[in-house]
């Protein structure tokens, strides 16, 4: 089990999304399509075609910055944050 | 059975309802709605009562608001618009445009293309037949990117609509969107050397004229334009505007003859009103001549400049104007454009205005 933290910003325009959510995930990208399947619309605005991790949203694992790709051992804890953006 | 008239704004940072009450003399603002996010449309489908608002956040992309409450409450999606995970498909960066007709909703995005739904905007399907134009590979953008920013959708024949992108111009389908003809003949690129080419035009904002389906206006980057031909054929009316450059421009609900453009000065001349001295214009005439209209409009000072989807009119009599300012300012008129008063001069950069009226 992974527990993944949310933007405010993304629960404000994804129905019913909470802040803090606990999947069953072994990457990022599967946190991501596991969230998705449980509050749609997700995917469609963390990813970007490709697929790849949206330019200016970053994903942390366990503190340390992340890809889709990179493993979420079990017990992990991710953090998906809207990069700084302006002065 | 009473109305309400409605002004949709779409901004920087939002959009705005704004609702006047039945003399238009006085406006309530409300908003910010969609969470804040840079909104460059906003329209209404009459047909289901639904509001639709495109744009696209710098951090969660493009989307498609909708509404069944006039703006209390959104919804968003962009299942399906995309280009596909191709490393070499451009990656959507936001929405210009949307526009319900004949129980579909339609999307014009950036880099330019044209999406389509047929669930009220739960999800979208690639319009491929555009993007399969032969001419796509020599597509080129303007200073605002390659942007798809107007759908004008045939009143009556689902399978016909009119396209314009910028900077490549106007084209049309008529048998649904499978596929489509370049519309520019006529129409000047200054930009690009030698004998016109068949598409390459930086059209700015196209119109229909009320009742007249083959019957267009269009304000465009080299001068103002019309056709009576469904754009077969383009002829230039810039004729005495002090400028032949533009954004905005609107026609009359039942008048084929009128319309109104927003003159600015030319890109490296700074894209304000010409002289500090704000004004709109209005043909009606069909674009023979074309009438200067100021009053009460700032005439000193004005550096402002008006977006392409940034200006709309209502159906009442007498017309009813309205343009927001990239700087923030929504100005109304309940005269055909006669005369000017303010509603606001403190909103965020004004991407885009309509105006609608709802049963009460």
């Amino acid at each position: 089990m992974v527990t993944v933290h949310l933007p405010s910003s993304l629960a404000l325009v994804v129905a019913e999304l909470p802040r803090v959510a606990q999947v069953e995930a072994t990457t990022v990208h599967e946190v991501v399509r596991a969230l998705d399947a449980r509050w749609p619309g997700v995917a469609d605005r963390v990813l970007e075609p490709g697929p790849a991790i949206r330019r200016h949203i970053n994903v942390f694992v366990d503190g340390e910055p992340a890809r889709l790709e990179t493993p979420v051992p079990n017990g992990s804890v991710v953090h998906v944050i809207p990069a700084v953006a302006g002065g | 059975m009473p109305e309400r008239l409605l002004l949709l704004v779409g901004t920087k940072k939002g959009a705005f309802i704004v609702e006047g009450d039945p003399a238009r003399d006085r406006w309530e603002v409300r908003g910010p709605t969609c969470e804040g996010w840079p909104i460059q449309d906003i329209s209404y489908d009459a047909a289901t009562g639904r509001l639709y608002a495109g744009g696209g956040s710098p951090w969660f992309g493009p989307t498609v608001f909708r509404s069944d409450d006039l703006g209390a409450t959104w919804q968003q999606s962009s299942a399906g618009l995309t280009y596909g995970d191709d490393e070499a498909a451009p990656k959507i960066s936001a929405v210009w445009n949307v526009t319900a007709a004949h129980g579909s909703v339609y999307a014009g995005v950036g880099p330019a293309g044209l999406f389509r739904s047929d669930d009220g905007g739960e999800t979208w399907q690639h319009v491929e037949g555009l993007t399969n134009h032969p001419s796509r590979p020599t597509w080129q953008a303007g200073a605002g990117g390659l942007i798809l920013h107007t759908i004008i959708p045939h009143p009556s024949d689902p399978n016909r609509m009119w396209v314009a992108i910028s900077a490549v111009g106007t084209f049309e389908t008529t048998d649904g969107g499978a596929t489509w003809t370049a519309r520019n003949k006529g129409v000047r690129a200054d930009f690009i050397p030698g004998p016109p080419p068949e598409t390459g035009m930086c059209v700015h904002k196209l119109v229909m004229a009320a009742g007249e389906p083959e019957h267009l206006y269009q304000q465009n980057h080299c001068g103002v334009y019309r056709s009576l031909d469904g754009g077969r054929q383009w002829e230039e009316i810039t004729g005495s505007l002090p400028t032949d450059f533009g954004f905005p421009m609107v026609t009359h609900p039942r008048d084929p003859k009128t319309a109104w453009t927003i003159p600015l000065t030319q890109p490296d001349r700074g894209r304000f009103m010409p002289d500090g001295s704000a004004a709109v214009y209005r043909t009606s005439d069909g674009g023979d001549s074309w009438a200067r209209l100021s009053d009460g409009l700032p005439q000193e000072d004005a550096y402002i400049a008006v977006l392409r989807e940034a200006m709309a009119r209502d159906e009442l009599d007498p017309v009813g104007i309205y343009f927001g300012t990239s700087g923030g300012q929504l100005w109304a008129s309940r005269d055909n454009g006669d005369s000017w008063s303010s509603i606001s001069t403190t909103l965020p950069p004004i991407w885009s205005v309509d105006a609608v009226r709802i049963a009460g």
